[in-house]
């Protein structure tokens, strides 16, 4: 009795609601494809074929292919909006301009910087009086050991934990975004964040040194001179792999960031680790290990400035990066997927 | 006369709005306690047991239906033990029970954040945690309060839920936006970032994200706290509202007046466990209601209420309290008259679900221990 006025209300409000709405659509357009309790449904009767507890059939179909990539739009929007990111970016773009000026007063002094790369980056930063592109590769060795990884190492740590953290994150899963995809969300958001990092690094330094620098043609390591032209797109190679070699610090940061649900925690973890990472890097008893490390090749884009180019340590960077993401990528969604939300 | 009409007026509100679903609560209320919760997982086949409330459809015609639904927290806690809870479809459910016993663990369970240790749950026909991407769409969640992006905008805010479902179409997103902020009376505020809302604007907004779609089932975690007054009405409004449209509402409150204003059904729970489920007039029914006679001659109503079969009789300053008689009250009021009995007033005053809670818990809402 119950059940057909059941059923008879919820065709009432399901029939003329409108069209987009999932479960009229679902359940036009599909034939009942029935889960096993609604088994003997029929497709003769789809307005009343089931009681109203029931959910319509495959209606997950009703989710547009393309509509998946609401989320991840949703996702660089909101990251891109908000003032940290935005003052993380300020401060990446600030390092060429300081090291530019640093430069500029330094030779109108006088004397010629031919100190070599303080860093312990490749010996770029002598060329730039000459030459304003080289003020790209020097901002990129500067930033790359820790600005870069540390701000990477905020979006990324903060990616679960800080949502976990606000409480969001029930109210993203329950919507629902469903936990893989929200994970892969937040991963290639963070792929991008690093991408716009360090092409905002490059940029800057490109700017400062053609406003403080002549431009022109160029000496590689190894001694040959390429054009300008070209030098631009090494500059932009060497952009992106310093963007691909921050991979493995993400899907680390990520990890971490499944692992807690404090923000600041999962944040203050992953930097902690860079900054432990790199200095195991320089001890040299751990040797046998060290080839690990996710920093261990990453001053390799200076091969990328070599004629011809000399692509091991390169190949072997974006391995370990490559392994990096496999590794805590999966532990980040083993982990993931299987926590109870709490917070 | 006047006070049987005004016993009468409960129903009306009740039943318009809520009173589909017709399952005769006494009966379930004997159902719950875990102690057979190894019964069956699996489920449907063994609801023979409640022979008169659903017949053949089990728990088939059940929003939320748990088997054995049972939490053990890391560290041995046991928050939920063997929960039985039946949602009938088309009930305005009501979802007591003292803080830290258990229900918000239940709810986080039903949303498929939690797995559960042991048990099933099954949500419009469908199990959780593994049906989430099909059942979550249809249902509508404020789970612990409102969670908000504060650096957002009120309606950037829903933009971002919504685009989190992948069911929900972004051709229609702003306009089903806009109809949510409506809905709860937050247009004016849409602009403001949701950091400077107050508690009440935040929980308003909360309840915005769980209307962006149509929905077969609402779940409210204590929706009106943090209201005002005006506020808790029309929220009440509201869920009235969406009840009457054929939404299932599930609703956790520990306003034991809200749940009796607002819900068909309730189910109380305590220290992990269920007490009670049922239609709320029966569970009220069953802290046995008072016949209550007002009149100057106590003494012949008394005597007139025995023989017709009153019990427990209480002679007060206004008049005689007892138990109501099984029979047609009609007949006890016309042989008071036919005594001659001045009866100023005649009806039954319903026990509370307050009183309701109290005598099956034996404790007031004291947190658990």
């Amino acid at each position: 009795m119950s059940r057909a006025e059941e059923s008879g209300t919820s065709a009432a409000t399901a029939g003329p609601a409108d069209p987009p709405a999932p479960a009229p659509l679902a359940g036009s357009a599909k034939p009942p494809a029935p889960a096993p309790p609604a088994g003997p449904a029929k497709s003769a009767a789809p307005a009343t074929r089931l009681p109203s507890a029931g959910i319509s059939p495959s209606t997950g179909a009703g989710s547009h292919p393309l509509w998946t990539f609401g989320l991840f739009r949703s996702e660089l929007v909101t990251t891109f909006r908000r003032w940290r990111t935005i003052a993380l970016l300020a401060v990446l773009a600030a390092v060429p301009i300081l090291v530019g000026i640093a430069v500029k007063i330094e030779t109108s002094g006088g004397s010629p910087a031919d100190g070599g790369g303080g860093g312990g980056g490749p010996a770029f930063i002598a060329q730039i009086t000459n030459n304003g592109l080289f003020l790209v590769f020097t901002s990129l060795a500067a930033t790359l050991p820790f600005f870069l990884p540390m701000a990477i190492g905020v979006i990324a740590g903060d990616a679960i934990a800080g949502e976990a953290n606000a409480g969001t994150l029930r109210y993203l899963l329950v919507a629902p975004a469903g936990r893989t995809r929200l994970l892969l969300t937040k991963y290639a958001t963070t792929l991008a964040f690093c991408l716009v990092a360090t092409l905002v690094v490059a940029a800057s330094a490109l700017a400062v040194g053609a406003l403080l620098f002549p431009l022109g043609d160029l000496t590689t390591i190894s001694g040959t001179r390429i054009s300008f032209g070209e030098g631009l797109l090494r500059a932009l190679l060497i952009a992106l792999v310093v963007a691909a070699s921050l991979i493995g610090v993400a899907a680390l940061g990520l990890f971490i960031s499944t692992l807690t649900n404090s923000g600041i925690a999962a944040m203050a973890t992953t930097v902690g680790l860079l900054i432990t990472v790199q200095i195991l890097d320089q001890i040299p008893q751990l040797h046998a290990v060290q080839p690990y490390f996710f920093s261990h090749y990453w001053l390799s884009f200076a091969d990328l400035m070599r004629e011809p180019v000399y692509w091991d340590d390169l190949r072997r960077n974006l391995g370990l990066q490559a392994l990096y993401a496999a590794v805590f990528g999966s532990a980040a969604w083993a982990r993931f997927t299987a926590k109870d939300i709490t917070a | 006369m006047e006070d049987l009409s005004a016993a009468e007026q409960r129903e009306p509100g009740e039943a318009d709005t809520r009173g589909k679903a017709h399952t005769r609560g006494g009966a379930e209320t004997g159902r719950e306690s875990g102690t057979d919760r190894e019964a069956d997982a699996r489920g449907e086949a063994d609801t023979g047991r409640e022979p008169d409330t659903r017949g053949g459809d089990g728990t088939a015609d059940a929003v939320i239906a748990t088997r054995g639904l049972t939490k053990r927290y890391r560290g041995g806690q046991l928050a939920v033990d063997g929960l039985e809870l039946t949602v009938p479809a088309g009930s305005v459910f009501g979802f007591l029970g003292p803080n830290g016993s258990g229900k918000t663990t239940t709810i986080r369970m039903l949303m498929g954040l939690i797995e559960p240790t042991s048990g099933t749950a099954r949500v419009l026909g469908r199990p959780m945690p593994r049906s989430s991407r099909v059942v979550l769409p249809h249902v509508g969640a404020l789970i612990e309060g409102p969670a908000l992006y504060g650096f957002l905008s009120g309606r950037d805010n829903l933009l971002r839920y919504d685009a989190a479902d992948p069911t929900a179409d972004p051709r229609t997103r702003r306009t089903r936006v806009s109809a949510a902020l409506d809905r709860v009376g937050l247009t004016a505020a849409a602009g403001k970032k949701a950091r400077a809302y107050s508690l009440g604007m935040k929980q308003r907004l909360g309840l915005a994200a769980a209307l962006l779609q149509p929905r077969r089932l609402l779940v409210l975690d204590e929706p009106t706290n943090g209201l005002d007054p005006q506020g808790m009405r029309e929220i009440r409004l509201l869920i009235r509202e969406l009840a009457s449209d054929g939404t299932t509402v599930f609703l956790s409150s520990h306003l034991l007046d809200e749940i009796e204003q607002v819900c068909s059904h309730a189910a109380v729970m305590a220290q992990g466990r269920l007490i009670t489920q049922g239609a709320v007039r029966d569970l009220a029914a069953g802290a046995r209601g008072r016949l209550v006679v007002t009149t100057p001659d106590s003494a012949d109503a008394a005597r007139v209420l025995k023989e017709q079969g009153v019990a427990d009789l209480v002679i007060t300053e206004t008049g005689v309290t007892g138990e109501p008689p099984d029979r047609e009250l009609a007949d006890v009021n016309a042989a008071l008259v036919a005594a001659g009995v001045r009866v100023r007033g005649f009806g039954v005053e319903r026990a509370s679900l307050e009183d309701a809670f109290v005598a099956l818990t034996g404790e007031g809402f004291d947190v658990a221990g």
